[in-house]
């Protein structure tokens, strides 16, 4: 959440992830430097592999490429798309910078919800927009996930989750924290109504996102190599003036902690959704 | 005209005021703590117990951020790791499992931020609670009593009613935090302070708290005794509702909804 914004890890959330631009070549195609490999990656090879380099280097993905890649082909069907946020608080410059934002990123909102079908089998699924305020949670944020969990617990529904956020939207105040209260309460009615969901956190997710919907899931996936976390690292490092240990708040190193289930790379997600989705069928139906 | 906001997050910061235990020691009778969360350890910045309210049993919980310098270190200053979250919780399900109505006094500059508490799941100790919260089946009243730091305070706040002290502030974020990220420049705090509207007057206008407690008598025996008549006569109240819990999910449904534009399409 904000709190943890308070420093944020070096080129990450503040500078819009870790990646620089493409970057064009005298051959006339634009590049992509890798921040893992540092090769200079053609665009259009990273484009056709899913924004994965061929080292293995997961680069962050629009959600609507995300839905796309997962869902069966036409059968997403877009839901509150005209959900947008005001300026509750009058806060400066947040009307402004919501505009300009909306403008470049072609987005109403920082998450896009609807139905969709992977290999035949409904559900409903939400992904993060890491380009719009990083997927920062305010309260249209909050009222779509909420909105998109009741309608899913109301037509016996899984839920499908891709976070990628950098905690709740600080320009909404308090509306913005409330909305992890809010959202969390949708999650577990859909939970006690015997209903699965599956979360796939991306590179990062952090604060109030983590601390609410992003670790409610019954079974939590992850990319390799995300940031996952609720305090920032810079500020963890600031607090305890401690130096932080290597692959901290990697994925790998949430795994290790336990608090996730599995990290699977972006190649094997449709297969390993559609999997978990065919094994929870029973759990669909009315008792 | 009402004071500054920065002058709030002074006051609700303020090394004097009484603490959550203070609370539960003038309020109520009888408080047995009951330590630890059962899974790893026993955090000293929430503190957590049974106690009468009058003749009624309860469940108490509060973050303690302690009065002397050996206290608040002891206290980590009142930033609870996973484990206070977990023994909160905890508590919470035997209350309900007991029949007993629950009350939490929050305050606390927020979770804390440490390398322990990141590996011991920090941010899911907080997602539990809030989702468990939201369906408890018993009475729920938190109260907001100095600082209400962002996730590490609602992590104790997801009730059928809140309420703040006069001079309590509530934030998604610290102003210093807020104008350090959004100005470059911690020292516009007290801009980032009237901005995120975090006063006890600004939440209950936004519909986020129940009632404001005035702070005239703070500290004396007629501040607790007021405390401790409220109390009772919510408990009552929210004992007679038996759609309490349907109507704590509507409390948090509502906010934000008129925040957002859904233009028709």
């Amino acid at each position: 959440m904000a709190l943890m914004n308070f420093l944020k890890p070096k080129n990450q959330l503040e500078e819009g992830g870790r990646t620089s631009a493409p970057v064009l070549r005298d051959t006339g195609e634009p590049e992509q430097n890798c921040p893992n490999c540092h090769k200079d990656i053609p665009l259009s090879r990273l484009l056709a592999n899913h924004m994965v380099c061929p080292c293995g280097h997961h680069f962050r993905m629009k959600a609507r490429q995300r839905i796309l890649m997962i869902t069966d082909r036409s059968s997403f069907r877009e839901m509150y798309a005209s959900v947008k946020a005001d300026n509750p608080l009058d806060f400066p410059g947040y009307t402004e910078k919501v505009e300009t934002i909306r403008t470049a990123s072609s987005e109403n909102e920082a998450v896009v919800c609807g139905t969709a079908a992977i290999d035949g089998r409904k559900c409903a699924i939400f992904a993060m927009e890491a380009s719009f305020m990083m997927g920062s949670m305010g309260s249209a944020v909050g009222e779509k996930i909420t909105s998109l969990f009741e309608y899913a617990a109301e037509y016996r529904l899984p839920v499908i989750g891709f976070t990628v956020s950098g905690g709740a939207r600080m320009q909404e105040g308090l509306l913005s924290l409330m909305q992890m209260a809010k959202t969390s309460a949708a999650v577990k009615r859909h939970s006690d109504a015997g209903l699965l969901y599956v979360a796939v956190l991306t590179d990062p997710t952090t604060g109030g996102v983590t601390a609410s919907f992003a670790m409610e899931a019954d079974i939590i996936l992850a990319e390799p190599g995300a940031t996952v976390g609720f305090a920032g690292a810079r500020v963890i490092e600031q607090t305890t003036k401690s130096a932080l240990p290597d692959g901290f708040q990697k994925s790998e190193f949430v795994l290790a902690h336990g608090f996730i289930d599995s990290i699977v790379p972006r190649s094997g997600q449709r297969n390993c959704l559609s999997e978990i989705l065919k094994m929870h069928e029973g759990g669909q139906s009315d008792e | 005209m009402s004071d500054p906001a920065y002058k709030r997050v002074r006051l609700a910061r303020d090394k004097d005021r009484p603490t959550g235990l203070d609370y539960i020691r003038h309020i109520f009778d009888g408080f047995m703590e009951l330590h630890g969360d059962r899974r790893y350890g026993d955090d000293p910045a929430i503190v957590g117990g049974i106690a009468r309210l009058g003749e009624l049993p309860v469940t108490v919980i509060a973050i303690e951020k302690g009065h002397t310098a050996k206290e608040r270190t002891f206290r980590n200053f009142g930033a609870p790791n996973p484990e206070g979250y977990r023994k909160a919780l905890r508590l919470m399900k035997q209350a309900e499992k007991f029949g007993r109505p629950v009350i939490c006094f929050i305050d606390t500059s927020g979770a804390y931020c440490g390398i322990g508490a990141e590996e011991r799941g920090q941010g899911q100790a907080i997602a539990e609670n809030l989702m468990e919260m939201s369906a408890l089946r018993v009475p729920v009243i938190s109260v907001l009593i100095g600082e209400g730091g962002s996730g590490g305070a609602l992590a104790l706040a997801v009730a059928d009613r809140v309420w703040m002290l006069q001079n309590a502030v509530y934030s998604v974020i610290s102003p210093e935090g807020c104008a350090s990220i959004l100005w470059k420049d911690a020292a516009k705090a007290e801009k980032a302070a009237e901005s995120l509207r975090l006063t006890a007057e600004d939440a209950q206008r936004f519909g986020i708290i129940e009632r404001i407690l005035p702070e005239k008598d703070l500290g004396r025996p007629e501040f607790y005794a007021a405390i401790r008549t409220l109390l009772s006569e919510e408990i009552n109240e929210l004992n007679h509702d038996p759609e309490r819990t349907e109507h704590r999910y509507e409390r948090f449904r509502r906010i934000g909804v008129s925040a957002v534009t859904k233009e028709s399409l």
